[in-house]
């Protein structure tokens, strides 16, 4: 990587700390938004040049940015046309795909690489997969529920806690798997059942405390593209994604205690294992 | 292990430390776009989806990066979108204190 990247990436860097600094004040907060906008396109360019430098073929690049395209007609459609109360809802949604899109950069690594994998390559890529794969579907119940599409009530299913823990060993016991025997199939398997821990995980909380449960899934995704980072290797994704990582923790904490709720007792909320599905593993 | 994964481990650490930080007394009504704008930042993902689509050669690695870019970038774009238009919101509120 040339200087002149690594300086740009470091400017990104600064802006984003900035950017969430300067939002902590009503006056400065939309200066402070723009700032961070500012960081990220100035490492997407640099980012793309790169590639576009690099390439070999031009299959990447043009799926690439047919993707993109539709990423962004429909994230700017959705930013624009709903309703200032369905907010929390659409953050929320934009989390999940955030978390998805963490989650498959680490299986298309892991899938070009296979089976040639380093165990630091496999356990980062674990790590990825399983916080993504629980904030991808957690966003989206918590999405669900405050758009009333999933019932706000806390769904308190009878064996909730077997469920639970049943996949929390899958979890477990698939990432030990592929760990010994680097696997796309028993990935799958444990993405597959980090997901359906999303999914349990969120049900059981009440549409109220939703902005809190909101808020951690979003310092879980964080810290799955910091997790991405180590996979591939980039400084950028691991400063950016560690930061909002702490951030939104403590942000979260912050809600709850406004609310006077405490995290634990939220996430609780008819439901016993916590948050330990993304902590077992590590 | 190696060099380079003792670099990143610290640059993972010294941001964790700097992400603590970097929240101090919000005031409640900000909640939400600080979260919104926390949410926008890790659509940085998309360069890591940039990294890949660099590198992949098989039909399904192409397809996987497709639904990533799609997902991030909507990460990104409605991200920071929806976090101007909180905040417009609120300044439209709380107009006669801002700067114009």
């Amino acid at each position: 990587m040339s200087a002149v990247e690594q300086l740009g990436y470091l400017a990104a860097a600064v802006a984003f700390v900035l950017g969430l600094h300067l939002m902590n004040s009503p006056a400065t907060a939309r200066r402070g938004n723009l700032l961070s906008a500012a960081g990220m396109v100035l490492a997407l360019v640099i980012t793309a040049v790169r590639l576009a430098r690099n390439t070999e073929t031009m299959t990447g690049p043009v799926v690439l940015l047919a993707g993109v395209a539709v990423g962004a007609a429909g994230g700017a459609l959705l930013a624009r046309r709903v309703p200032m109360t369905g907010m929390p809802q659409l953050v929320s949604l934009f989390n999940a795909v955030g978390g998805g899109a963490a989650a498959l950069v680490a299986v298309t690594e892991y899938v070009r690489l296979s089976p040639a994998i380093g165990a630091q390559t496999t356990v980062s890529a674990l790590l990825d997969v399983v916080i993504g794969g629980v904030t991808f579907t957690g966003s989206l119940i918590a999405a669900g529920k405050l758009q009333g599409w999933v019932t706000g009530n806390p769904v308190l299913f009878p064996g909730r806690r077997a469920v639970s823990v049943g996949l929390v060993a899958i979890v477990v016991a698939g990432a030990v798997w592929v760990l010994i025997t680097p696997n796309v199939p028993v990935l799958v398997v444990v993405i597959v059942a980090a997901a359906a821990f999303g999914v349990a995980m969120v049900l059981p909380i009440g549409g109220a405390d939703m902005p809190v449960v909101i808020s951690l899934l979003n310092a879980f995704t964080g810290t799955a593209v910091a997790m991405a980072g180590f996979v591939l290797n980039s400084v950028a994704l691991i400063i950016a994604g560690a930061l909002v990582g702490a951030s939104g923790t403590i942000l979260t904490k912050l809600m709850a205690d406004a609310m006077n709720r405490s995290v634990i007792a939220v996430l609780v909320g008819g439901f016993g294992t916590g948050d330990g599905g993304p902590a077992a593993v590590g | 292990m190696s060099g380079s994964l003792l670099t990143d481990v610290t640059m993972f650490v010294l941001a964790v430390l700097v992400g603590f930080e970097v929240i101090s007394k919000v005031p409640a009504t900000l909640h939400t776009p600080l979260m919104s704008g926390a949410n926008s930042i890790h659509g940085i993902i998309l360069l890591g989806v940039v990294i890949v689509a660099g590198s992949a050669r098989t039909p399904l690695e192409y397809a996987l990066v497709a639904i990533a870019a799609a997902f991030a970038t909507a990460n990104v774009v409605g991200g920071y979108l929806v976090t101007d238009r909180m905040l417009e919101m609120f300044r439209t509120r709380d107009g006669r204190r801002g700067p114009a």
